[in-house]
C-alpha cells in the first residue's frame, strides 16, 4: 500500500492514468507488477495486544482491499466495498434500511432489484414506491413520513431513461433522505455521481468495470465516513463479500476500462444512428440520439452515452426471429463485455416483472437490448442488418 | 458407496467433452442461449454456474439433502437462510453461538423484527418455555463453539417438528464425514465451508443444504435474489479441499484427542472441553449421533495471566482467528471470535478471559505437544517473575 501522501497525488491524476496507477498496482514487498492474490481466509496475529490490519478475510482481505480502494479512487469516494455480485451489493446497501422504512425507486429498475424489493424486502416490511424518475413531480409526490431513501438508475435498464441526478439529490438532502445510484451503465469513466450529491454509488461490476463476461462482482462506494462505517458493518455482518481471486480479475479488467468504453461507445453511437433509420425498427433508445428526451440532462451529468442501445422490432415474433438469426453477438443475459451481447429483457433481465408492469415501462415483447462490444462496428451492423431483414 | 469414496470423487469425470478428472473452473458470467426461450440450463452465473453446481450437488449428496447452495461466506449462507423469515418471526437459538451469527441476529435481523431467544438447546423444557405463537425455527450448533456443548439432534428436531418449527443445524465443526443432521431430522444444514470442508485456511465459503422440495425452491429463490453466491475459482478450490476431508478429519481427531489428554493432565490447566473425553457431559450423545469428533477443543487455564505469554510463545501453532485448517491455530475467543457477544452471555456460557480455543491441525501431535509444553513453561516463568 502506498502512503497517504502518494494517495493524494494519485487522486489528482487524470482518469486514464488512475486506471493504471492507483496505488496498489505494484506489490511493495516484491515489486511484482500486479497485486498478489491473497488466497487466505485468516491471518497470523503476531501480537495479541495489537490486532493486525487483517484478521479474517470476510472482514478484510488485502487483494479485496486493493480493489476497494481502487473503485473509491475512481468514483471520487472515500471507501469502497466489494461484493459477491451486483445484487449482493444492492441487497447489502438496502439493509441500511429497517422495518417500517419506505424507499422511492426508479420504475424501470433492473429486474433483480425489483425482485429483491417486491419479494424479499417486503417481508422485512420495507415499503417501495416505483416512480418514473424522468418526472421530478412523481419523485416528490412519493414522499411519505417514513421515506428514508431514493434509489436511482440512470440511464435506466433497458429503456435508457435519464434521471436528473442533481435535482433528485438536492431535494433528497432537503428531506433528509439517503440517495443511492446504480452506476453500472456509465461507470466512473462517464459519470461520477458523488459530484452530483449521491451518497452511495453501486455497481454490477460484472458488466463494464470487469468487461470480460468472466467475473461476477458488485461494488459500492461511499464518500462519508459515518455511512462508510455503517456499510462496512453490514458487509462484514452479512458476509456477501467478493473473493480474492475475483477481486484480482476485476482489477485486471478495470485497467482497460477507458480503452474499452471509448471504443464501445463510438460503435454504439454509430449503431444507434443506423438503427434509427432502419425500416424494420420501430423505436431506438439511446441517450446519444438527438430526439432522446433525456439527452440534455444526460449531457449535463455525464461525459458519454454508454455502449448499450435498446430497440423495438415491433413484436415478440420479430424479436425471436432476430435473436435466432444474429451470428456475432452472444445471445445471453448480461452486458458490458468485450464481446457484444444481445439480450431479450422480456424473457431475461425483466422476466421477474409482471407483464402489465413491464409494458407500462416500455419493456414490450419486441424490445431487445444490444450491448456493443469491441468487434468491428461494420461487421456488427452487417450481421444485424442480415438478421433484421431475414 | 461409502462417504470416503463420494468425497474423493467430487466432480470427477463429470466434464463430458474432455473427460478431465478435475472439473473445469467455468470463469464465465453469461451463457449463450441456443435459441430464444431455450437454455443450456445456465443463463447467468449468479443464478447457476457450472463449477458451483458440481459443488452444490456434492454438498447435497454428502449431507443427505435435496439441494445445495454455495455462498460467498458462512455468514452469507446464514443471511440467506434468515431471509426465509419475515417481520414478526421468532427463532430459538443455541446459547453458545458463533459471534458472527449472534451479531447478525441482534444487530441486523432485529431491525427487521426477526427476534431470537438464546437457550441451551438440550433443555427441552427451557425451549418449550420460550416458544411463542410466532416461533418459526430452531438454530442449533453442535458441538457449540467454543465450549463444545452437544445437542441431541434427533430429540430436538423431533420436538421442533411437533411444534411446526424448522430445524437448522450448523454442521461446521463435524462436517458430513462425522455427522449428518438431515438424517437425524434437520431441515436445513449450514456450513462455514471456510473451516473443515475447505480445510486449508485459503477459501472463504458457505454452504446450505435443504431437505424438501418447497424449502429447496424457496432457498434457490433467495440465493439468487440476494446474490451472495460463491465464485467459480473458490467453488473449485473448495471441492479440491473436500476430496481429502476424510483423511484430514481422521487426523484432526487423532491429534486433538492426544493433545486434549495431554492438557487435561497439565498443572496449569483447569479443564479441557472436548466431547471425545469421557468426562465431557455430551460424550454419550456425541457418540450416538456422530461417527467421530472434531479437531477443535477449548481449554481453561487456572490463571488468566498465562494467556498473553502462551499466545506470544507458541511457535508452530499460529495465533489467528478461524479454525478447521491443516495448520494449527489458537484463538482467544473472548477478544476475537466472541467479542460481539455481551459480557453477561459470555460469562454465562463460560467464554471468559481464561479460555483458549485450539484448532488442531494435521502436523505431528508430538510437535504440537512440544510447542504447547514450551509455551506453557515460558508462561509459568514469566508469571512467577512478575
Amino acid at each position: 500500500m502506498s502512503d497517504r501522501h502518494n494517495l493524494e497525488k494519485i487522486a489528482e491524476r487524470s482518469f486514464a492514468t488512475k486506471l493504471l496507477h492507483f496505488g496498489a498496482e505494484i506489490d511493495e514487498q516484491t515489486g511484482a507488477s500486479s497485486t498478489p492474490i491473497f488466497q487466505a481466509s485468516t491471518f497470523h496475529q503476531a501480537d495479541i495486544m495489537e490486532p493486525p490490519h487483517h484478521d479474517y478475510s470476510r472482514s478484510g482481505n488485502p487483494t479485496r482491499e486493493a480493489l476497494e480502494n481502487y473503485i473509491a479512487l475512481l468514483e471520487g469516494g472515500t471507501r469502497g466495498f466489494a461484493f459477491a455480485s451486483g445484487m449482493a451489493a444492492i441487497s447489502t446497501a438496502f439493509m441500511l434500511l429497517s422495518a417500517g422504512d419506505h424507499v422511492i425507486v426508479t420504475e424501470d429498475v433492473y429486474g433483480g432489484t425489483y425482485r429483491l424489493l417486491t419479494a424479499v424486502l417486503t417481508r422485512f416490511n420495507i415499503e417501495t414506491t416505483f416512480v418514473d424518475m424522468t418526472d421530478f413531480e412523481q419523485v416528490t409526490n412519493a414522499l411519505k413520513p417514513n421515506t428514508k431513501a431514493v434509489f436511482m438508475e440512470t440511464p435506466s435498464n433497458p429503456t435508457l431513461k435519464i434521471t436528473d441526478i442533481g435535482r433528485v439529490t438536492g431535494w433528497a438532502k432537503e428531506n433528509g433522505l439517503l440517495t443511492m445510484l446504480d452506476n453500472t451503465f456509465m461507470t466512473p469513466y462517464h459519470q461520477r455521481p458523488f459530484e452530483l450529491g449521491v451518497d452511495i454509488v453501486l455497481h454490477s461490476a460484472t458488466k463494464f468495470l470487469s468487461g470480460h463476461s468472466d467475473v461476477l462482482a458488485g461494488l459500492a462506494v461511499t464518500n462519508d465516513e459515518a455511512l462508510g462505517r455503517r456499510l462496512y458493518q453490514l458487509q462484514n455482518g452479512l458476509g456477501a463479500v467478493l473473493s480474492a481471486h475475483e477481486s484480482w480479475l476485476l482489477m485486471r479488467g478495470m485497467k482497460t476500462l477507458q480503452a474499452r468504453m471509448e471504443h464501445s461507445e463510438r460503435s454504439a453511437r454509430r449503431l444507434a444512428a443506423w438503427l434509427n433509420d432502419h425500416p424494420e425498427v420501430t423505436r431506438v433508445y439511446y441517450p446519444g440520439l438527438e430526439d432522446h428526451p433525456g439527452r440534455d440532462i444526460h449531457e449535463k451529468q455525464s461525459k458519454g452515452y454508454g455502449a448499450v442501445v435498446s430497440f423495438d422490432v415491433g413484436s415478440g415474433e420479430r424479436a425471436a426471429s432476430l435473436l435466432s438469426r444474429v451470428q456475432l453477438p452472444l445471445v445471453a443475459v448480461s452486458l458490458g463485455a468485450v464481446e457484444s451481447i444481445l439480450s431479450y429483457p422480456a424473457k431475461m433481465s425483466h422476466a421477474a416483472m409482471p407483464r402489465e408492469v413491464r409494458y407500462e415501462r416500455g419493456i414490450t415483447d419486441g424490445l431487445v437490448r444490444y450491448s456493443v462490444g469491441l468487434e468491428d462496428i461494420e461487421d456488427l451492423i452487417a450481421d444485424l442488418d442480415a438478421a433484421l431483414r431475414g | 458407496m461409502k462417504i470416503e469414496s463420494h468425497l474423493a470423487q467430487i466432480g470427477s469425470v463429470k466434464e463430458p467433452v474432455t473427460g478431465a478428472v478435475s472439473f473445469p473452473v467455468y470463469q464465465a458470467t453469461a451463457f449463450r442461449h441456443p435459441k430464444l426461450g431455450q437454455s443450456t440450463g445456465f443463463d447467468y452465473a449468479r443464478t447457476k454456474s457450472p463449477t458451483r453446481t458440481v459443488l452444490e450437488e456434492a454438498a447435497a449428496q454428502l449431507e443427505s439433502g435435496d439441494a445445495g447452495f454455495a455462498c460467498s461466506s458462512g455468514m452469507a449462507a446464514l443471511t440467506t437462510i434468515f431471509a426465509l423469515f419475515s417481520q414478526g418471526d421468532h427463532l430459538i437459538v443455541s446459547l453458545d453461538l458463533y459471534g458472527g451469527t449472534y451479531r447478525l441476529l441482534e444487530r441486523i435481523m432485529s431491525r427487521y423484527g426477526v427476534t431470537a431467544s438464546y437457550v441451551d438447546t438440550n433443555d427441552l423444557d427451557g425451549m418449550t418455555e420460550l416458544l411463542q405463537s410466532n416461533t418459526k425455527a430452531v438454530l442449533i450448533e453442535t458441538p457449540t463453539n467454543p465450549l463444545m456443548m452437544i445437542t441431541d439432534l434427533e430429540r430436538v428436531s423431533a420436538w421442533a417438528k411437533s411444534k411446526g418449527l424448522l430445524t437448522i443445524v450448523d454442521n461446521t465443526l463435524l462436517t458430513p464425514f462425522f455427522q449428518r443432521p438431515i438424517e437425524l431430522g434437520a431441515d436445513i444444514v449450514v456450513h462455514s465451508a471456510t473451516k473443515y470442508l475447505g480445510g486449508h485456511n485459503d477459501v472463504l465459503a458457505g454452504l446450505i443444504v435443504t431437505k424438501g422440495k418447497e424449502l429447496s425452491e424457496q432457498m434457490a429463490f433467495l440465493h439468487n435474489s440476494l446474490g451472495a453466491v460463491l465464485g467459480p475459482q473458490d467453488s473449485w478450490l473448495l471441492m479440491r479441499g473436500m476430496k481429502t476431508l476424510a483423511l484430514r478429519m481422521e487426523r484432526h481427531q487423532l491429534n486433538a484427542t492426544a493433545i486434549a489428554n495431554y492438557l487435561l493432565e497439565h498443572e496449569a490447566i483447569e479443564d479441557v472441553y472436548y466431547p471425545a473425553l469421557p468426562h465431557h457431559p455430551g460424550h454419550d450423545v456425541q457418540n450416538k449421533q456422530s461417527s467421530g469428533n472434531t479437531g477443535i477443543f477449548s481449554f481453561r487455564l487456572k490463571d488468566a495471566r498465562y494467556v498473553e505469554p502462551i499466545l506470544r510463545h507458541i511457535k508452530l501453532i499460529a495465533f489467528a482467528e478461524s479454525l478447521g485448517g491443516v495448520e494449527s491455530l489458537m484463538t482467544y475467543p473472548a477478544v476475537q471470535t466472541h467479542a460481539d457477544i455481551p459480557v453477561e452471555i459470555r460469562q454465562k456460557i463460560g467464554v471468559d478471559d481464561r479460555l483458549l480455543r485450539f484448532s488442531v491441525g494435521i502436523e505431528h501431535a508430538d510437535d504440537l505437544i512440544a510447542d504447547l509444553e514450551q509455551a506453557l513453561a515460558a508462561a509459568k516463568r514469566e508469571v512467577q517473575e512478575a
